[in-house]
């Protein structure tokens, strides 16, 4: 099995770190992973996006052109990846900035207000993490425990940080838990 | 009604690619207002280095070459020699200029090309993503000097100015900044100066921008002209270092 | 030792600290810079050099003088920067001094993009500098194979006393994978008493690429091709993908064009069109052999680049008229797709295109 993630948003919301987050935890699962930035003129500012894939066989192409899931911060990104998803994949939609849902009916879609949560738990800067739990949540992709413990590890050197991802990816796992039974 | 602020001729119409902050655009504005008002603008051909501003055609409504990375003083030689009636201005920052363009602008300014040199020191490496410049101050963290920049390694920040001064060959050189009004109002005085020379082909003429690049110093715009102001001001003094004894109009046509 | 993930430029940075390159010189370039950063913080630590130059014209010429004093040295770059130290690779390669050369491929030519190519293919196999001579190319497809083939770089660069480069597309030095790095063991190196160490007790060594007397230059060329001839017994590697069976398509491949025609070939299994892969792992010296051998049992070979056209040519000498050979490309930083490798290899199994 295959499963392909593009997480993406502005620059600066995070969705790099996020997609390494759950690249390292697919690894540490014994999966085969592959991470994949988008990278360009536009570092800052502009849109970024990365590409996780894992897998249970080794990774032929990592240029994917179909991804299975996608995890969008923002509008821009809303409108260039959902198109492109396999039908039957997930797109997690960050309703907080984004008030469009991809037209299609073919793929399900999770609206998470990734800003507002983050923001209750104590900073905004930490939807990314919001938006990494809810899909986690919603797709059982691996384990939400396994990404607490990997959050732990990642904000070693920021160590007050750790809280506040964690309250976020839990917060964000519980969203996506409960939308996991109906979303469409 | 008298218009008192219009774009510039000289600028194009698209928005530019730079960060918040980033002194780019002002000196770009100050090129298009000197060239606007010596009338220069159908004669002017500007040179594109590789940097952050490399898509400086694009900001102009003038023509433009872009050349390879440090080369743009021997494309600006190119042209001035074919054309000497062009105005002709490279736009270089300090990788671009003091790193791998060493030699290309040494020579220019020792064979006095008359063209006009506008040099951009921010003391990084912009567009890479904030490497070490010749130009990085003593100490100053960048990427490739994590532990700030060692001179007992890697030597001192180059002050080009200086440096250029000291060549024989007679030139106009000085070292401006554009972080506050009056700062802008000297450095559009020195970079008019500048074209006039050329424009009269007195001679070869070279003006430093002290400029900020927030994104790589990981500074808000604010602090960024705080800490230029404390930092490189002292080391790269403002003033001028070299004026051609001539005459304006001299040499006109 | 577990597996960690690293981007390529990181892992290429690592591993060749572990092969002993602890001599590092370079200038920044996109997509690749992220090799110096990772050193300037990590050559300290394990008492190397990392050392900022002005320009990749120097930076060559630095590698002469240290490989010329007897040392394991490297550097790393992209296409723009690559093309201006031809001059001294070419020194290098006329003076048989050993040193490695990463070249993390961007899009071209003249300033072109920051996206990944493969249009250096020319550049790297076939001297790519002046006067004559080869430099051993090396392409990995993966960041784990990346990893290990720089010991091997280092190693076949003392060992036959030419430049060695490391080809990869821009991808492979930004992706992140999972490696592991493993210790290689490779037979002994003749010293290197050549080198320009100080004369106490010998005669004294000279680094040179002079030769005004036509008699001594032809010398050293036909010394140099007899070395480029060894390479091309012993050093040719490639890897094969689902070609024990007859073919309809053999595809060529090399780099991360290659995982995509893997994914490529899966699809058209699915399809009943059996396809394989032969992906050059060395490019000079190029997989003729095996290239000839599987083309027999294939119908067409589809050579598929980043680029609009220059393995392509390799591959048609390898099978002389034996086979048709044809091309996909993209270029430009577009990457061909899976979909697309899959529609070319149909339209030329339709005779389509031809
Ligand atoms: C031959 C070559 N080497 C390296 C590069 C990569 N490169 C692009 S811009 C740049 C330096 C930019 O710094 P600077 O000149 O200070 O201008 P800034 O971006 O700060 O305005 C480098 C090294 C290149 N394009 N060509
Ligand atoms: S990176 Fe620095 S020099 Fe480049 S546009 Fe941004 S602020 Fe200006």
């Amino acid at each position: 099995m295959q499963i392909e993630t593009v997480f993406a948003g502005f620059g600066g919301q995070g969705v790099m770190l996020a997609g390494r987050v759950l690249a390292e935890v697919g690894m540490k699962l014994g999966k085969e992973v592959v991470w994949l930035p988008s990278y360009g003129p536009e570092m800052r500012g502009g849109t970024a996006n990365c590409v996780v894939i894992i897998a249970d066989e080794p990774i032929a192409s990592p240029i994917i052109a179909h991804p299975r899931d996608t995890v969008v911060m923002n509008r821009p990104s809303l409108e260039k990846f959902c198109p492109a998803q396999k039908p039957g994949g997930y797109a997690i939609v960050n309703s907080s900035l984004i008030n469009i849902r991809p037209d299609r009916d073919d793929i399900r879609v999770v609206e998470v207000p990734a800003n507002e949560v983050a923001i209750e738990a104590g900073s905004g800067k930490a939807a990314n993490m919001v938006m990494l739990g809810a899909y986690v949540g919603v797709t059982g992709i691996v384990p939400v425990e396994a990404v607490i413990e990997q959050i732990k590890e990642e904000f070693q050197a920021k160590a007050k940080l750790i809280p506040l991802n964690i309250t976020c990816v839990e917060r964000g796992y519980d969203i996506g838990r409960a939308a996991a039974g109906y979303c469409v | 009604m008298k218009v008192i602020f219009r774009r510039p001729e000289s600028l194009s119409v698209t928005p530019t690619h730079y960060c918040p902050g980033c002194t780019h655009g002002i000196i770009h504005r100050l090129i298009a207002e000197v060239i606007d008002e010596l009338g220069l603008r159908e004669k002017a051909v500007g040179i594109a280095p590789v940097g952050c501003s490399v898509l400086a055609f694009n900001y102009f409504n003038f023509d433009f070459q872009q050349a390879a990375h440090g080369r743009a003083p021997a494309v600006a030689t190119g042209i001035k020699r074919a054309r000497p009636d062009l105005i002709v201005f490279t736009y270089q920052g300090d990788g671009d200029l003091a790193s791998i363009g060493m030699s290309e602008i040494i020579h220019a300014a020792n064979r006095g090309e008359k063209f006009t040199v506008v040099f951009i020191n921010n003391a990084i490496y912009g567009m890479t993503g904030g490497q070490m410049a010749p130009t990085t101050m003593p100490g100053q963290v960048t990427t490739t000097s994590p532990r700030g920049r060692d001179v007992n390694d890697v030597g001192y920040p180059i002050r080009m100015c200086e440096l250029l001064s000291s060549l024989r060959t007679p030139a106009f050189i000085e070292r401006v900044a554009v972080h506050n009004p009056k700062q802008v109002i000297n450095a559009r005085r020195a970079l008019k100066q500048a074209f006039i020379y050329q424009r009269d082909r007195v001679c070869f003429t070279f003006v430093e921008f002290l400029s900020t690049c927030p994104t790589n110093w990981g500074m808000s715009p604010v602090q960024a002209t705080r800490w230029l102001e404390e930092n490189m001001m002292p080391y790269y003094p403002v003033k001028n270092f070299k004026t051609p004894e001539f005459t304006e109009g001299q040499n006109a046509d | 030792m577990a597996k960690i993930l690293m981007k390529g430029n990181e892992a290429i940075a690592e591993s060749a600290v572990r092969a002993g390159g602890l001599l590092y010189f370079g200038y920044p370039i996109t997509p690749q810079s992220e090799i110096a950063e990772y050193l300037a913080h990590r050559m300290p630590e394990v008492g190397g050099v990392f050392l900022q130059i002005e320009s990749e014209v120097a930076v060559a010429n630095v590698l002469y003088g240290a490989a010329g004093a007897g040392a394991r040295v490297w550097t790393s770059s992209s296409s723009p920067g690559i093309s201006l130290m031809m001059e001294a690779v070419s020194y290098i390669a006329a003076a048989e001094l050993p040193c490695v050369i990463v070249n993390i491929v961007r899009c071209g030519p003249g300033l072109g993009g920051i996206l990944p190519s493969q249009g250096d293919y020319f550049q790297a196999v076939k001297g790519g500098g002046h006067g004559d001579y080869r430099c051993l190319v090396l392409a990995p497809c993966s960041v784990q194979e990346a990893v290990d083939l720089m010991p091997l770089a280092f190693d076949r660069a003392d060992r036959y006393r030419n430049p060695v480069i490391v080809i990869g597309d821009g991808m492979i030095g930004q992706m992140m994978e999972p490696v592991e790095f493993t210790e290689q063991q490779f037979p002994p190196l003749p010293p290197k008493d050549w080198a320009t160490t100080g004369c106490q007790g010998r005669k004294p060594n000279v680094i040179n690429s002079l030769y005004l007397d036509p008699v001594e230059e032809e010398k050293l060329n036909f010394k140099l091709a007899a070395k480029y001839e060894q390479m091309k017994k012993n050093e040719v590697r490639y890897e094969k993908f689902r070609t024990d069976r007859e073919l309809e398509c053999l595809l060529v491949a090399y780099g991360t064009t290659a995982r995509v025609c893997k994914t490529a070939i899966q699809r058209l299994d699915d399809e009943g069109i059996p396809t394989g892969l032969l992906r050059p792992i060395t490019l000079f010296p190029f997989p003729e052999e095996a290239i000839y051998e599987l083309s027999q049992r294939a119908r067409f070979l589809l050579s598929v680049e980043m680029s609009t056209g220059q393995m392509v040519e390799d591959v048609r000498l390898a099978v002389g008229r034996s086979k048709p050979v044809y091309f996909y490309g993209r270029a430009g930083g577009m990457v061909p797709s899976p979909e697309e490798v899959v529609d070319a290899v149909k339209r030329y199994l339709a005779g389509g295109d031809r």
